[in-house]
């Protein structure tokens, strides 16, 4: 279990990486904290011919609360982001999820952005950039564009970013005020990717779950509160959300249990998100 | 589930508690270990660690990706150029210059080295490159080719039991390899006079105890004297060295094998590193040079060794009040895909016991031996015993639930008792020592089995699911190496000769500065053996435990051995420790002799303590252990007239009880038995399904304790293991054959957070066979532990009127489906505004299989022309590069297909059949990559309709090899993209994508249009 | 962690001067860009105590620290690590004037070992563990050991050896 062969960069700018990420082409892949993509290295899933390392680049360090985001470069740690003290005040639900990401050793490297572009369709991550409406920031050599999170992730391991563009940050809308979080997962085991994860928000007079695990990529789903209470009948709700998130069967957990999850615990969560709002 | 618990006992652990009086025994002492330091530090050496020679060349194993295929061809010209390879090793060379391997059961399967024109199970090896590194040899690996021709697999042992399964071994004619029956008693009489009968039928998954160390083997090849020399990590039975040498066509003598000072876990499956250590001799003769191979996890998981999964059907003859007059069993056992020395041990071992801690007189068994197309088994912790005490343990709570009796009230009625000991058990097992029911009192007593219950009652009545579980087992310990000749009939074994012992070998020494040191073939893997010789061997001699020192390397060349040597059955306490005992006591006997006259007293009265050596008689009076103990090196000349210097000795012990299996198939299988019994409540979360374990009571009758903390540390290891047996481990296959667990993100080793401590509870009832009065303690709770849990689980579901239990591993899925209520229906609205239903991917027989449908404005003659345009087709595959024509309809495709990142180049064969113009047809691809195999079948219909054409679709299709064993938790999504991919070009070939609603994506639109993900 | 000077291309036919700080110790070694440090670790320098477990980073045997943070060998290459400093397991007792610290001393006395194999992982995840939080409770450390596999121990010699050293005792049993 040892990576194939490839060319190594560890360029001093941004621009130099994206100069040779426009020249690498499908070939090339950049790396920063690796946890996702040095396993598939290892395991010669993934054989690029070129690596380029955006772990030292202090360019893509940002780590800031302004104009209403939270914005984490590309080289920031999910470790330092959970160290942030502030980070329950500014987003709850990813404060909420973060310690369910992998194990202390692998968040101590992965980045958030690193969990965004793999688009594992159980990570936390992702889900909870679309459960909060996130925004993913793509920039190539040429030009920077945003994507909405809902807009970003296609598939399993598949995104609308291009060969040639790294996700340069992603942004979290910084939590408002009376607003309500709940995050729960169920996993084999402690750290173990999701059968089913539920992020549960209610913002103003609406109330969202997102769901990772379940469908091919993270899905949210809102209602509207009636009374501000949530939707009377959400048990029917949940079951139509359930069978469109649909599930596959794997060794561990049938796509009927994962459904069962989305209703079960999703209820919970979204209770939970409304009765903490602040 | 989170741990809560800790053991309440409390050890006094040397060092921390005050100082023992001097004089008092190390044996029987909780001493920290002597091996600890090197390992704390990093400077232990582990296999991997070890100085090679000059010129080493590292393997790298392909393996195939199939689980069944006919070997037709392997092309490794082009991995032979790269750079630094220095040769290919294939079934070629096994053939020319190797041998099969002995198989246990008279039956014509021949299992090789490397696979000669079959592959039998995903991961088998089929060649090797040598090369300067690892990594350079992984690089050819990726450019041999190898062409299969893939034959229906065989995965599970009713599918084997099928009269019309593919035989794995052709010459066998069936995959039912060997079948017999065993009657012991009048067991027809007793169902005939018992009240009733009760059954249970279970299965056991495939599992194992996957040690934090893989394999390793260090191989060289001396063309000079045609000899081996050979180091791994390789833990026993050394009754497996004749297997090895006879492979490489050499006498024993000329294999010579080592082991590494350190060795990172085993529980048993270091054992199947054997056929490594002749594929890795064959290496370095063919390359001409040393050769090392270290496996990876993911060769591991997916094809070093697994327990056997067993079906198990027992019927009980029982009484009215529970006691158990007669069973009958039937035992069906999968061993995987060749039967690999020592199988069919697993379905053997226990046969002495199989009626376990109970006194139940009359039996019949049955015993089938079948093979899949998955990994061999071999040596696992708890080695058949789990298998068994599933099916005995279940039985018992059975007959407790069908006869309306306290499950404990069935254990106490039916235990031997204490006065029948040594008691004989119906197969002829010899059940040693202990008092069964006091023991099974002081733990309901000490365990507080009743504030259990009243926990148990106060939960349920606030309406939640909470159960309590028993087992009672006889764990069983130092193999009769001739029980696995129980396997063969009575004719074949007076034709092969008796089988029985197991002997265990020690040497002690001591040196020209009166050091003493002891050597032992116990090959550990981690359980402080040289803590315990020392222990043992120093009040042997009265020296303080730091004056011993332990030697646990082994040489066949040069150390003593047996057949019997190695780490396994839980021999070490009993056999090994004991054998050290009596080479300390006979070196002691001689030194007496020696030093008698010098003390002027008889040998007899000699003594030996605290470094001293005096005479019984006159204490102060004493000469210093070291001088008395290096005369024999210094001054030979000085001993008395015809007698030999003591400076060492060694022993070979046998267990007595231990005899080859009678004419009517009685056997003593195992030299002692422990007891346990074992009880636990568990809650089970009526949201997830998530089972928390809430308390786990222990209790073991192990015999006399050599060191308490290690004994704690064999139950808590054991313990750990059992929770994953029972909760997470299994490793998993598709019905096609393809093997899922490749990682440890897919094969589930507990963590800290879901292995609980257990309370431990001990009572000593020293066994009379074993020199020191000690039994074997590390598998008992892989044996107790995991159908205590199921039976906890079926007492928590009977509470919601659920009278099953899910098959291991227990999880929150499983548990879930029984205790959530039918799931609420789709309602229609969800169907969403679509005018077709979403297609259903549902798994079948062979694999992913879904369908779709699609109008498109085309005619279908339109359509059916791209379909038979190759260079259409050539852009409807996904990552088509180049398609050329290899026969009428069929063709040869360079395709580089993936999800993401992960891309793999496929040389696919692809061909139109069943065609009926322009109406339907079929599509078949398959090919093999560096990532695993795949193949699909579609099946297309076209059907004329007002506006163009219905394309419907229905197709199959499977992945094997790589991808699937560290990809399988996104294989089903990715496999149904890469295949929506296809008919998503389709529809848009013939003009279908007009229309369609706006979209940020190709792939998007694709995922809309096939109806998935809206 | 610290800027550090870019490179050009490393070339995947080459191997390249690796320059690490070693158990505070400067040390240098070539590798191939694709060189794992776990493997740069143990067969170049020779530095055979970080051991390693299934090199797609769950087990948690290769744990090791870089700039004191602690992570997984086996997904970090060689030529990551140029210019960090990296600690092993080798340097916890050269950093106590040869003597094995309190917590190995600890994992000894409460026989949190057995094959050995996962100990200096989970030790160089403690000593960075502690120094963040250096009196975690009995859960809190269980979930920092999740990242780690242990076959030998079931976790409890663990668990008591590091609460040992903290001056916190194990939890009792609850329930009953």
């Amino acid at each position: 279990m040892k990576p194939a062969p490839f060319d190594y960069l560890r360029p001093a700018t941004v621009a130099e990486a994206l100069a040779a990420l426009a020249d690498g082409g499908d070939d090339a892949r950049v790396i920063a904290g690796g946890q996702s993509l040095m396993p598939m290295l290892n395991m010669r899933l993934v054989q690029p011919r070129l690596l380029i390392d955006l772990g030292r680049l202090e360019e893509l360090r940002t780590l800031r609360a302004a104009d209403g985001w939270l914005t984490v470069g590309a080289a920031v740690t999910q470790a330092e982001v959970l160290a942030r003290p502030t980070l329950v005040e500014e987003v709850p639900l990813l404060a909420a999820a973060l310690p369910w990401v992998g194990h202390f050793q692998t968040r101590n490297r992965g980045t958030l952005c690193g969990s965004v572009a793999h688009a594992d369709p159980s990570a936390e991550t992702p889900l909870c950039l679309v459960a909060t409406g996130g925004e993913v920031v793509l920039r190539n050599a040429k030009r920077r564009r945003t994507v909405a999170a809902a807009d970003f992730f296609l598939g399993p391991l598949t995104t609308v970013k291009a060969a040639d563009e790294i996700v340069e940050c992603v942004r979290f809308p910084l939590a408002r005020r009376g607003s309500g979080h709940a995050f729960r997962e169920q996993s084999m085991r402690h750290g173990d990717f999701a059968i089913a994860a539920c992020a549960a928000t209610v913002n103003g007079d609406h109330a969202s779950l997102a769901v990772g695990g379940v469908a091919e990529r993270p899905t949210m789903r809102s209602w509207p509160l009636v009374d501000g209470r949530l939707p009377p009948d959400l048990d029917g709700a949940l079951n139509a959300f359930a069978w469109d998130l649909g599930g596959d069967d794997d060794q561990h957990a049938t796509a009927r249990y994962r459904r069962d999850l989305v209703r079960r615990i999703g209820r919970t969560v979204l209770e939970e998100a409304l009765s903490c709002r602040r | 589930m989170t741990a809560t618990q800790t053991a309440t006992q409390t050890i006094d652990i040397e060092g921390v508690s005050p100082p023992p009086l001097a004089a008092s025994p190390f044996v029987g002492r909780a001493m920290p270990r002597v091996e600890d330091a090197a390992l704390l530090t990093g400077v232990a050496r582990y296999a991997d660690d070890l100085p090679v020679k000059p010129g080493t060349l590292h393997a790298a194993i392909l393996r195939s990706p199939h689980a069944h295929a006919d070997l037709l061809d392997i092309n490794f010209a082009a991995a032979l150029a790269v750079p630094g390879v220095a040769a290919v090793v294939t079934g070629a060379d096994a053939k020319r210059l190797a041998g099969a391997f002995l198989v246990g059961i008279r039956a014509p399967m021949e299992h090789w080295c490397l696979a000669i024109d079959r592959v039998r199970h995903v991961g088998e090896p089929v060649a090797v490159v040598l090369a300067d590194s690892r990594y350079v040899a992984e690089d050819a690996l990726d450019r041999i080719e190898v062409r299969y021709r893939p034959l229906p697999p065989v995965t599970s042992i009713s599918q084997a039991l099928e009269e019309g399964s593919e035989p794995l071994h052709p010459a066998v004619g069936s995959n039912l390899v060997n079948s017999r029956s065993f009657r012991y008693g009048a067991p027809e009489a007793a169902f005939a006079r018992a009240a009733r009968s009760v059954s249970v039928e279970v299965e056991y998954p495939r599992n194992s105890c996957t040690p934090m160390e893989c394999f390793v083997v260090l191989a060289d090849y001396d063309a000079a004297e045609d000899a081996y020399e050979v180091l791994s990590n390789f833990s026993g039975p050394f009754a497996v060295h004749p297997v090895m040498a006879r492979a490489l066509n050499v006498p024993g003598s000329r294999l010579r094998l080592k082991t590494p000072p350190h060795s990172g876990g085993s529980f048993g499956n270091k054992q199947a590193v054997f056929p490594y250590v002749v594929l890795m001799g064959l290496c370095a003769r063919v390359a001409g040079r040393p050769v090392k191979w270290v496996e990876d996890r993911l060769e591991h998981l997916m094809a070093a060794t697994s327990a056997t999964a067993r079906r198990m059907r027992i019927d009980a003859a029982v009484e009215p009040d529970g006691r158990v007059l007669a069973l009958r069993m039937e035992q069906t056992e999968d061993c995987g895909a060749y039967l690999r020395a020592p199988e069919p041990a697993s379905l053997y071992r226990n046969h002495g016991n199989l009626t376990g801690a109970y006194d139940i007189p009359n039996l019949t068994v049955t015993n089938r031996i079948v093979v899949t197309n998955k990994t061999p088994t071999g040596l696992n912790r708890g080695f058949g015993g789990g298998q068994l005490y599933y099916g005995l343990e279940r039985l018992m709570n059975r007959v407790a639930a069908e006869l309306g009796l306290d499950p404990l009230d069935v254990i106490r009625r039916n235990l031997v008792a204490a006065e029948a000991m040594p008691y004989r058990t119906a197969s002829g097992g010899t059940l040693d020592s202990g008092d069964y029911r006091a023991t099974l009192e002081q733990a309901v007593r000490e365990g507080a089995l009743d504030a259990l219950k009243a926990r148990r009652d106060a939960l349920r009545a606030e309406g939640r699911l909470y159960g309590i579980g028993y087992a009672a087992v006889v764990e069983p310990s130092i193999s009769n190496m001739g029980y696995i000749t129980t396997v063969l009939t009575a004719e074949e074994r007076r034709k092969a000769g008796p089988k029985n012992g197991a002997q265990a070998t020690a040497s002690v020494a001591v040196d020209p500065t009166g050091g003493v040191s002891v050597t032992v073939a116990s090959a550990p893997q981690g359980q402080g053996h040289r803590t315990v010789l020392a222990q043992v061997v120093a009040d042997v001699f009265g020296l303080r435990f730091e004056d011993i020192r332990v030697n646990t390397d082994l040489d066949t060349g040069k150390d003593a051995w047996s057949i019997a040597s190695g780490n396994y059955s839980s021999r070490f306490a009993g056999a090994v420790a004991g054998a050290a005992q009596v080479a300390a006591t006979r070196l002691r006997g001689r030194i007496a002799a020696l030093v008698a006259g010098q003390l002027n007293c008889r040998a007899e009265d000699v003594r030996f303590a605290g470094g001293k050596v005096f005479s019984d008689a006159n204490p102060d009076n004493g000469l210093s252990f070291s001088r008395v103990a290096a005369a024999g090196h210094w001054s030979p000349g000085t001993l008395p007239d015809g007698q030999e210097a003591a400076l060492r000795e060694t022993a070979f012990w046998t267990p007595e009880p231990l005899k080859a299996p009678t004419d009517a198939d009685h056997i003593n299988s195992s030299a002692c038995y422990g007891f346990i019994f074992d009880f636990c409540g568990v809650e089970i979360d009526r949201t997830t399904g998530a089972l928390r374990i809430d308390r786990y009571v222990t209790m073991h009758d192990a015999g006399r304790l050599l060191n308490p903390l290690l004994v704690e540390g064999q139950i808590l290891g054991g313990f750990a293991h059992a929770v994953g047996t029972a909760l997470y481990e299994e490793y998993a296959y598709g019905d096609d054959g393809r093997f899922l667990s490749g990682t440890f993100a897919d094969y589930l080793v507990p963590t800290a957070c879901e292995v609980p401590v257990p309370i431990i509870l001990h009572r000593e009832s020293p066994s009379p066979v074993t020199p020191l009065g000690a039994k074997g303690v590390g598998e008992g709770n892989c044996m107790s532990t995991p159908v205590c849990l199921a039976n906890a689980v079926a007492d928590a579901l009977s509470a919601d009127g659920v009278d099953e239990v899910p098959s291991l591993p227990i999880t929150p899925a499983k548990l879930a489906a029984l205790i959530h209520p039918p799931e609420p229906p789709r309602p229609a609205s969800a169907a969403g505004s679509e005018e077709t239903p979403p297609p259903a991917a549902v798994k079948g027989g062979r694999g992913l299989t879904g369908e779709g449908s699609r109008e498109v404005p085309a005619t279908p003659e339109q359509v059916w022309a791209i379909l038979l345009d190759p260079k259409e087709l050539a852009a409807l595959l996904p990552g088509c590069e180049a398609l050329d024509l290899a026969g009428p309809n069929a063709y040869r495709a360079e395709v580089v297909v993936g999800i993401g990142p992960v891309k793999g180049r496929y040389t696919a064969q692809v061909a139109l059949s069943d065609l009926d113009p322009p109406k339907a047809l079929t599509l078949t691809g398959s090919g093999t990559s560096a990532l695993g195999s795949g193949s699909g079948t579609g099946h297309v219909t076209l059907e004329r309709t007002a506006t163009g054409t219905r394309v419907t679709y229905r197709y199959s299709a499977s992945v094997g090899g790589k991808v699937a064993a560290v990809g399988g938790r996104m294989l089903d999504s990715a496999s149904r993209l890469l295949i929506g991919q296809f008919f998503e070009k389709l529809v848009a070939r013939a003009g279908g994508a007009e229309g369609l609603a706006d979209s940020s994506s190709l792939l998007t639109r694709l995922l809309r249009l096939l109806g998935f993900n809206r | 962690m610290p800027p550090l000077k870019s490179t050009s291309v490393l070339t995947a036919e080459a191997r390249h001067a690796v320059s690490i700080v070693l158990n505070g110790t400067p040390r240098t070694g070539h590798a191939h860009p694709r060189l794992l440090l776990s493997d740069f670790l143990r067969h170049e320098l020779g530095a055979h105590g970080t051991r390693v477990g299934c090199e797609h980073g769950v087990c948690g045997a290769c744990t090791v620290r870089i700039d004191g943070v602690a992570v997984r060998a086996c997904l970090t290459l060689a030529v990551q690590a140029d210019g960090r400093r990296i600690d092993t397991v080798e340097g916890l007792s050269q950093g106590n004037e040869g003597r094995m610290t309190a917590l190995q001393e600890a994992f000894r006395r409460h026989h949190a070992l057995q094959c050995g194999f996962c100990t200096a992982g989970i030790l160089m995840s403690l000593t960075d563990y502690l120094d963040r939080n250096p009196k975690p409770t009995e859960e809190e450390l269980r979930d920092m050991l999740s990242g780690h596999l242990c076959r030998c121990t079931g976790y409890a010699g663990i668990v008591r050896a590091v609460m040992d050293v903290t001056g916190r005792t194990v939890r009792e049993v609850a329930h009953v």
